[in-house]
């Protein structure tokens, strides 16, 4: 299996491409035939040395990312955003200046990318897909009674359908956090796959709300009961809740995707939300996807970052970068 | 058994002074640190030697607090540095024995100079209330209108102290500041940092929100310069900058057209009576119309 996703995933052109999910080979498949044998798959994973994945997050995070690799990282990440409005205020006019800056993130620097996506509720899919037709930024929807996915799973599916009429290329499901902490994980993955069924050709973020799972243990299950149900990404938070993405979680679920592809199996990328608001924290990830997964993981494709207020300090530093003066944030839109 | 106690009875603490930064003491990211001499050249004790990111660490702080200061009624600030002036007295003995040392002064003079610097910060304390009535107006207009002119301050405000005048003129430079509503980086001397140490420690334990002020320590050379093409710094206020310096200094300001202050040549006189000038400079004027009868 060709680690190189670009090749995957990307269609001519450079457009947001419309994926298949990500490969399963056939003897992970055979886990999740029964419930007994689920458990036996989740039980039997390794566990997560918790100091280990501690001190590893923590001696990457002290690398230092200088001049021409700092300017190469902060445009990665720019491209790798996924600049995000979930509020119960947010409006069409929200939406829509969100979009115009998606699109460029600073209208004065046409160098500067666009950022990977939009994320918003499903009613306001509509708005965003209209504002950013014909810009490459792809329109990603919160679904499944987001964040706490506590709905049946009619509703949850209605909710998808909803997403995706309105023109959603990415949908980012929640999984049910209750379910899968009784043990219930033959449940939570026929949910995923139920809503990887719905999706088509959608491409599918499963949200583990790692603040919720309690441990690493549990997260390296839920990334495995969300990678069986066939997600293309793995994220980590509704950023809802706190604690959200930090990088010891980031780390385990990378593993996982690695592990995946070990098996034969994705590639699955893998999506870091919440709490995530300056360049030197986004830099952070990018050190450590690229010390887990490789370099192929280095790209909008394979990781994302879901944020709304980090884009301004990445523009603020990018700034700085070009022409040595620190930069002030009345020189950027708001987000 | 041999006495390990040196021969004068006890060990002396050898201290490494830190930053002050959105209300906390931290060493400086780059973890410098440069040895600092009383006026005759013996050692007196480390402090750190800030780096550009502290600089910038220092603004991002600043910004953060300055809103909320601003916000406080102008009553409620000058209560508050008028407590700080209160702890400055309370500390007069370790102030005079630094500005005895770093200034090469004897007592007599080190004690005048802490009395000076207390009676100015009351003095600066009294203006918090009081600027927007003298430099304010009601503007007559040609309508059914009031027409209210009031001063606001700029923002976040970078100063470098006077090189001389450790606390007095350091004093001199940042109560004002803070008497007009900003927030303020301001680069202590490079020779004699310590009373600048000593009052950031007087400001952490007065009602001065954390990140109002923030007290650099290090080379103004290094400094200076980031904080003057800062974007983010609003004025800057160059007590502290030579002749040469200042020049640079306000070339290097004019990106975002901060105010600038510079020195009327060389050294101000930090004896002489204050004006408000040092606070009018770093305020700008917000009119208001507002209807008649309403």
């Amino acid at each position: 299996m060709s680690l190189d996703a670009s090749e995957r995933h990307v269609e001519p052109g450079g457009r947001p491409a419309r994926v298949a999910p990500a490969f399963l080979p056939a003897a992970l498949a055979e886990v999740a035939s029964s419930d007994a044998a689920l458990r036996r798959f989740l039980h039997g994973l390794p566990g997560v040395d918790q100091v280990g994945a501690e001190l590893r997050t923590a001696a990457l995070s002290t690398r230092s990312i200088k001049s021409a690799s700092k300017l190469w990282a902060i445009d990665a990440a720019i491209s790798m955003v996924d600049l995000t409005t979930l509020e119960g205020a947010d409006t069409p006019g929200k939406v829509r200046s969100l979009c115009a800056k998606a699109r460029h993130p600073d209208p004065q620097d046409p160098t500067v990318p666009s950022v990977a996506a939009v994320c918003v509720y499903p009613d306001l899919v509509a708005t965003a897909k209209k504002e950013l037709a014909g810009s490459g930024v792809a329109v990603a929807s919160v679904a499944t009674a987001f964040p706490s996915g506590r709905s049946s799973l009619a509703v949850k599916l209605a909710d998808v359908r909803d997403a995706l009429a309105a023109g959603a290329d990415e949908v980012d499901m929640v999984i049910d956090r209750g379910a899968f902490l009784q043990g219930r994980f033959l449940e939570v993955l026929e949910e995923v796959r139920a809503v990887r069924e719905a999706c088509g050709a959608a491409r599918l973020k499963v949200i583990l709300e790692t603040g919720e799972l309690a441990t690493y243990d549990n997260v390296r299950r839920a990334s495995w009961l969300a990678m069986l149900g066939g997600a293309d990404f793995l994220k980590t938070s509704t950023g809802k809740t706190s604690p959200a993405a930090t990088l010891p979680v980031a780390l385990v679920m990378l593993e996982a995707a690695r592990e995946l592809t070990e098996a034969g199996g994705g590639p699955v990328g893998v999506k870091v939300a919440g709490g995530i608001r300056t360049t030197k924290d986004a830099i952070r990830y990018l050190v450590l996807v690229n010390e887990t997964v490789g370099d192929a993981w280095l790209q909008p494709q394979m990781f994302r970052i879901g944020a709304s207020s980090l884009l301004n300090d990445l523009l603020m530093q990018r700034a700085k970068q070009r022409n040595g003066a620190y930069a002030s944030s009345d020189d950027f839109s708001l987000e | 058994m041999p006495d390990p106690r040196p021969p004068g009875g006890r060990l002396s603490v050898q201290k490494t002074y830190k930053l002050f930064l959105a209300g906390a003491f931290p060493r400086s990211e780059s973890g410098r640190s440069y040895p600092v001499s009383d006026a005759r050249g013996a050692l007196l004790a480390h402090a750190a030697l800030a780096s550009r990111k502290d600089a910038r660490d220092a603004v991002v702080a600043a910004r953060r607090a300055q809103p909320g200061w601003a916000a406080a009624s102008a009553y409620n600030r000058g209560q508050v540095l008028y407590r700080v002036a209160e702890l400055l007295e309370d500390r007069h003995a370790q102030f005079a024995e630094a500005v005895a040392a770093g200034e090469g002064l004897d007592g007599a003079g080190a004690e005048a100079v802490v009395a000076e610097t207390v009676d100015r910060w009351v003095w600066y304390a009294g203006w918090a209330d009081k600027i927007a009535q003298v430099a304010g107006s009601s503007n007559p207009v040609a309508g059914p209108w009031f027409n209210f002119s009031v001063p606001e301050p700029v923002g976040v405000v970078a100063a470098l102290a006077p090189q001389r005048s450790s606390l007095l003129g350091l004093a001199g430079v940042v109560a004002p500041l803070l008497a007009a509503g900003n927030a303020v980086v301001v680069v202590a001397s490079e020779e004699r940092p310590l009373p600048a140490v000593t009052l950031s420690e007087v400001l952490a334990t007065s009602d001065v929100p954390p990140g109002v002020v923030n007290v650099l320590t290090g080379r103004t050379r290094e400094l200076a310069p980031v904080l003057a093409a800062h974007r983010d710094v609003d004025g800057l206020d160059l007590a502290g900058a030579g002749p040469e310096l200042a020049a640079e200094l306000e070339r290097a300001s004019a990106g975002n057209l901060k105010r600038v202050l510079t020195p009327r040549g060389g050294e101000e006189d930090w004896w002489a009576m204050p004006s408000t000038r040092r606070m009018l400079t770093f305020v700008e004027t917000k009119t208001a119309w507002h209807p008649v009868g309403v």
